[in-house]
């Protein structure tokens, strides 16, 4: 008798549709995927409506993948809906697990993204100052948007999740094992780890080579020097998240010639990975006083931004206090 | 009404806590809104404790360590004083007055320096009235 095929679905809340691109990568073991899964949903891909999800009876789907962060009242909904649905819920990606790139608009507000979009920018003509509505009468009756949040929040902060599977998109091969895992019926890490990652920091196995001591006497951006290939990237004072940055990416952006983003998320016990990141960098500035220090640290253009670039809505501060209210 | 603020601060056991605790000893008076926390040493200072402080409603965070050359470990508060200047600058981005966060150095004997230092630093938050990363924090919209 045919083994019976488990029930898979991929969502997207707040993405850029990278992580769904990353499932589309598997190539052909896409085959090997379609014989041991039934997509049940993946707005990507097929057509299946949101009525059709709601309908399913709860704990009808065996593993979802979320990627996204949390931006509007529709991405709350399906990660709501999708969570009683699903017996397995992973976060997918930088996004959903610590909040990603979309988290950055966390430095602003709703009304200072809302002013630039449909007041300021340079092509939008908006003399009423029209904001969207949530909702509004028409001819065919009431339209509706989703609500628009202030904040972005991270897939955990709106609904449980059981696993995280982080990247900015996941590595492909990661997602292989952990499929292959679920489908073979493999034990499964304790629920809430975060699973198709390594426990060490990049630099602990890094391909390139590296000093004992290292000294940062000037911050440069990546173009101002002419990278040797194979030094670390810190020591020539290009910043690189690889020191608190878990491994599981193989070194893609490394070995593409590029510093760690740092997507990958903070190695295990760090709770808060830009207060990490800022401690080991700044320790290593080469100048004991102040005038010096901050000489150095005028390198560094945005270092909220960058240390926090894909954890700001799962930080300790995850949003910038409002200017003025 | 007035700002009676809350102000965590951070000392290195070796000089700056026995300085406070000269202070204390010696019976001097100073503003009660300090809440210090002993460190082994000013280098022991994370960023994260600093930002964990804010989320948790301090006014204000003061850090404390040896004189340039007299850490106890030898380098720990440069590294103190080189992370203070990084977070000055990402806290300000935050939407945090970097005033809001001070680094001096307070020997074993600087007990009245360090009763200044609460008195003045105290009066500088209250100006500035209360910090509303808490708050922000805990409101979802």
């Amino acid at each position: 008798m045919e083994k019976q095929k488990i029930k898979m679905a991929v969502y997207w809340g707040a993405a850029c549709g990278g992580c769904c691109v990353s499932v589309l990568d598997v190539h052909e073991t896409l085959f090997d995927i379609v014989a041991a899964a039934d997509l049940v949903f993946w707005p990507i891909a097929l057509d299946t409506k949101y009525e059709d999800v709601e309908a399913m009876p709860d704990g009808h789907i065996d593993l979802t993948l979320f990627n996204g962060a949390i931006r509007n009242s529709e991405n709350e909904h399906m990660a709501k809906v999708l969570r009683a649905k699903s017996r397995v819920l992973v976060a997918y990606g930088s996004c959903a697990h610590m909040g990603g790139i979309p988290g950055l608009a966390n430095f602003s507000t709703k009304e200072e993204i809302y002013c630039r979009v449909y007041d300021e920018s340079e092509s939008t003509l908006n003399p009423d100052k029209s904001r969207p509505l949530v909702a509004c009468e028409a001819g065919e009756g009431v339209l509706e948007l989703p609500e628009f949040y202030n904040d972005v929040r991270s897939l955990a902060d709106v609904t449980e999740v059981d696993y995280y599977i982080p990247g900015c998109p996941p590595q492909t091969e990661r997602l292989v094992e952990v499929f292959t895992a679920i489908v073979t019926g493999a034990e499964l890490p304790p629920h809430g780890s975060v699973i198709g990652a390594g426990n060490k920091a990049q630099c602990d196995e890094c391909i390139r080579k590296k000093n004992a001591h290292k000294k940062i006497t000037k911050f440069n951006r990546p173009w101002e020097v002419t990278d040797d290939g194979e030094t670390c990237f810190m020591e020539q004072g290009i910043l690189c998240m690889g020191p608190t940055t878990r491994t599981g990416c193989d070194y893609r952006c490394i070995e593409g010639n590029a510093p760690c983003r740092g997507c990958y998320g903070p190695t295990p016990d760090v709770s808060d990975p830009g207060g990490k990141m800022m401690s080991a960098i700044a320790s290593i500035i080469d100048e004991k006083e102040s005038g010096p220090i901050d000489e150095v640290l005028d390198g560094l253009v945005d270092p909220a931004g960058y240390f926090y670039r894909y954890s700001l809505p799962v930080s300790f501060l995850r949003r910038a206090v409002p200017r003025n209210r | 009404m007035e700002c009676n603020p809350k102000i965590v601060a951070f000392l290195c056991k070796w000089c700056s806590y026995t300085g406070a605790d000269l202070a204390g000893t010696s019976r001097m008076e100073y503003r009660p809104n300090v809440h210090p926390i002993r460190v082994m040493c000013s280098g022991r200072i994370e960023p994260t404790f600093v930002l964990r402080a804010c989320r948790q409603g301090a006014d204000g965070v003061l850090i404390c360590g040896c004189h340039p050359g007299d850490c106890h470990y030898q380098e720990g508060n440069y590294r103190c004083l080189r992370r203070f200047h990084l977070l000055q600058k990402h806290i300000r981005q935050m939407g945090i007055a970097p005033e809001r966060l001070k680094l001096e150095w307070i020997s074993a004997s600087e007990g009245k320096q360090y009763a200044e230092l609460v008195n003045s630093f105290t009066q500088t938050i209250r100006e500035l009235g209360h910090c509303r990363v808490k708050e922000t924090m805990e409101l979802l919209t």
